[in-house]
């Protein structure tokens, strides 16, 4: 049974995944990338890691691929013209996932192979018999590293305090919008410039 | 470790972090007329929190107990000493922005608040003893500094250096997250002390690859050369005070944060980063010196003169003694005033309407129309450049003399020869105010804050300054005694 279900959302992964490349809407790519996210999160919950599986699902499916979809309906990309440069890149894109593949086949292989001394975890954070996953984990974040969960807080404050920043802007009624007091303040001065301009050169206003 | 202990080493960092807070909710309700008052809650905390780090570092390793979250962040006086100096300088910003950002468009309320933030987060990185602190700290600071760059939205120029310093920024973190993960994959701990003793013995080469991108991550926020690409195409777009602030406080926190990375968690490797360190101190001190000389934007050449100066602080890491670390410290003491300084002088040069002018050709003949700000400028030059009778040299000279007592007279003697190219644009600024048609366009007038932070940098500056030497000295040592060293 796990067996079968490993190679369900194995193959589907894979699937939806080439998907993502091959289909020529790229709302249809979002919506096979949410897929290919569903399928990897199974996959996760199969080998126990289900609070993984839980970020997964929430943080991309939620709020990533929701983005891309709203990057992609909002923006008016033109796909056609960026599918055209495919065929002149897709040599470099070869090479480049051979020497990603290579490099993982390399690394694995010496690992395997005993020539890759890895550290060894202090194990001063044991985990709590009985309790699971996401219990360990939350026992640790709100404890030990306290701290880190609050600055990390913070940071997104921060992110949000920029953007809004620098993309807020005040909205002013277009017409109707009538300042007395600075029509009342400006003076004859401030409307006049005196210029004596050489004759020929033309005036600069 | 007790929660309360903890929170009362991070004293400092709550007040801002709560300061911080409220201030977002005045400048919420308040909007933009609220920016006055704001400015100055946001100074009054920074004082508040220099207040507080104060007397611990005074204290030195007599004072309370500095590990706060078990092995997380530590308060010693290494980390004090440099807070103050953050906090200083952060001070110093909120004080000269509002005139400036009047001038240009509207002072805005979130720009103390997000001052406040960045010197939480330099705050956590050089307190960091772990390498998540380290990054947490290092990106509080980095998302605040990137949109303190494009502050000025409407300036092509402001959010150009915004965006550059945005993606150069996110690689650099990318490189040192990398090597961090391999650090963390082949020591098995996060913790500096952990890695010390996975590396004593010796330096597998994957933890040699994630030190080294450790050191190019971190010498991009340093700006040390070869990484130093942004640095003069930030520092001219970004808003003056922003530029002050950045030639300042992030240096200073980033270096106390190599500085401890280095000398704790690989301090029984010296020999693997020493020859590293010392290849980026020579080529910062030379492209600092040499891509100066070419500018006519001020700030741009004092980018250059960052890039020059960081060099030299460098060298006083370079030569891995506690000594050194000293040497370090006083250095970026000295060079956070002379920065503040000419900085302050910069945002001084404005034309009859206040508007700010920013050309080395407007500086022409300005002894003749404003001596006083002319001499403090001649002598923050002459100071940068470190000639003799002002505090500037007393930086150079102990961080040379660390590196003589180190063993490394080669070093040292190609780094004075450095320096001396580094003067020649120095003086070339003093030339053209002094010896130069006077321009007649610096006209505008300062008003009191400007003037006195102005003040205060050229007093200390001036050979006045060495009467603070044994009291700095003596705080630097102790600072660096404080440095938990591998046996």
């Amino acid at each position: 049974m796990l067996v079968f279900a490993f190679y369900l959302f194995a193959v589907l992964v894979i699937a939806s995944g080439a998907m993502v490349i091959v289909s020529k809407n790229p709302v249809h790519s979002v919506l096979w990338l949410i897929c290919a996210f569903f399928n990897a999160a199974g996959l996760m919950v199969l080998v126990g890691a289900e609070f993984l599986a839980m970020l997964l699902v929430i943080v991309y499916v939620g709020a990533v691929a929701v983005l891309f979809l709203f990057v992609v309906m909002m923006l008016n990309i033109d796909f056609a013209e960026m599918r055209a440069g495919f065929m002149k890149n897709a040599p470099l894109g070869l090479a480049i996932a051979i020497i990603l593949l290579a490099e993982l086949v390399l690394g694995i292989g010496a690992y395997r192979a005993g020539k890759l001394e890895l550290g060894t975890p202090l194990g001063d954070a044991a985990p709590v018999a009985g309790a699971s996953n996401t219990e360990n984990i939350g026992m640790l974040l709100y404890s030990d590293y306290i701290f880190l969960f609050e600055a990390a807080g913070i940071i997104l404050l921060v992110a949000m305090i920029g953007a809004i920043v620098l993309t807020h802007r005040e909205r002013r009624a277009t017409r109707g919008h009538q300042n007395i007091a600075k029509q009342n303040a400006r003076r004859p001065g401030d409307a006049t410039v005196n210029v004596k301009p050489e004759v020929g050169q033309g005036v600069e206003l | 470790m007790d929660l309360m202990a903890s929170l009362a080493i991070i004293t400092p960092e709550i007040i801002l972090t709560v300061t911080g807070l409220l201030l977002l909710l005045a400048a919420a309700w308040g909007g933009d007329r609220a920016s006055r008052m704001i400015s100055i809650a946001a100074a009054v905390s920074l004082g508040s929190a220099f207040a507080i780090v104060a007397p611990r570092v005074c204290a030195g390793a007599a004072g309370m107990d500095t590990m706060a979250f078990g092995d997380l962040f530590r308060a010693d006086a290494f980390a004090g000493l440099a807070k103050l100096m953050i906090f200083a300088a952060a001070g110093a910003t909120i004080v000269i922005a509002p005139r400036f950002f009047d001038r240009v468009a509207n002072m805005r309320a979130e720009y103390p608040i997000l001052v406040v933030f960045a010197a939480l987060g330099m705050s956590i990185m050089v307190s960091a003893t772990n390498l998540m602190t380290l990054y947490i700290g290092l990106e509080l600071n980095s998302l605040a500094a990137y949109v303190l760059a494009a502050f000025l939205r409407d300036d092509e120029r402001s959010s150009e250096a915004g965006l550059k310093y945005f993606v150069l920024g996110a690689l650099a973190s990318g490189i040192l997250l990398f090597g961090m993960s391999l650090v963390y994959g082949f020591a098995g701990t996060t913790n500096f002390i952990g890695i010390a003793q996975a590396v004593k013995g010796d330096l597998s080469t994957g933890m040699l690859f994630g030190m080294i991108f450790m050191l190019a991550g971190l010498a991009f926020k340093i700006s040390a050369a070869p990484f130093h690409m942004w640095t003069p195409d930030v520092y001219e777009g970004a808003p003056t005070p922003t530029t002050m602030f950045f030639a300042s406080a992030p240096k200073v926190a980033a270096v106390a944060l190599l500085a401890r990375l280095m000398m704790e968690a690989f301090g029984t490797q010296i020999d693997a980063w020493r020859q590293v360190v010392i290849a980026a101190a020579l080529l910062s001190i030379i492209i600092g010196a040499l891509g100066a000389i070419g500018q006519s934007n001020v700030k741009r050449l004092l980018a250059f003169s960052s890039i020059n100066n960081v060099g030299f602080i460098l060298i006083g890491l370079a030569a891995a003694t506690v000594a050194g670390i000293s040497a370090m410290l006083v250095y970026l003491a000295i060079y956070v005033v002379m920065t503040v300084g000419s900085f302050v002088a910069v945002a001084l040069m404005r034309d009859a309407d206040g508007n700010p002018l920013e050309g080395i050709s407007d500086l022409a003949g300005l002894s003749t129309t404003r001596p006083v700000l002319a001499a403090v400028m001649a002598m923050l030059m002459f100071s940068l450049a470190g000639i003799p009778p002002l505090f500037g040299f007393w930086g150079k000279f102990v961080v040379f003399q660390a590196v003589v007592e180190a063993d490394m007279l080669a070093l040292a003697a190609i780094g004075i020869a450095a320096s001396v190219i580094g003067a020649f644009y120095y003086i070339k600024i003093v030339k053209v105010m002094y010896f130069d048609e006077p321009a007649g366009t610096v006209t505008g007038e300062g008003d009191t804050p400007h003037w006195a932070l102005l003040g205060i940098c050229a007093v200390i500056i001036s050979p006045l300054g060495y009467i603070l030497t044994p009291w700095l000295g003596n705080l630097a040592d102790m600072a660096a005694a404080s440095l938990m060293l591998p046996a």
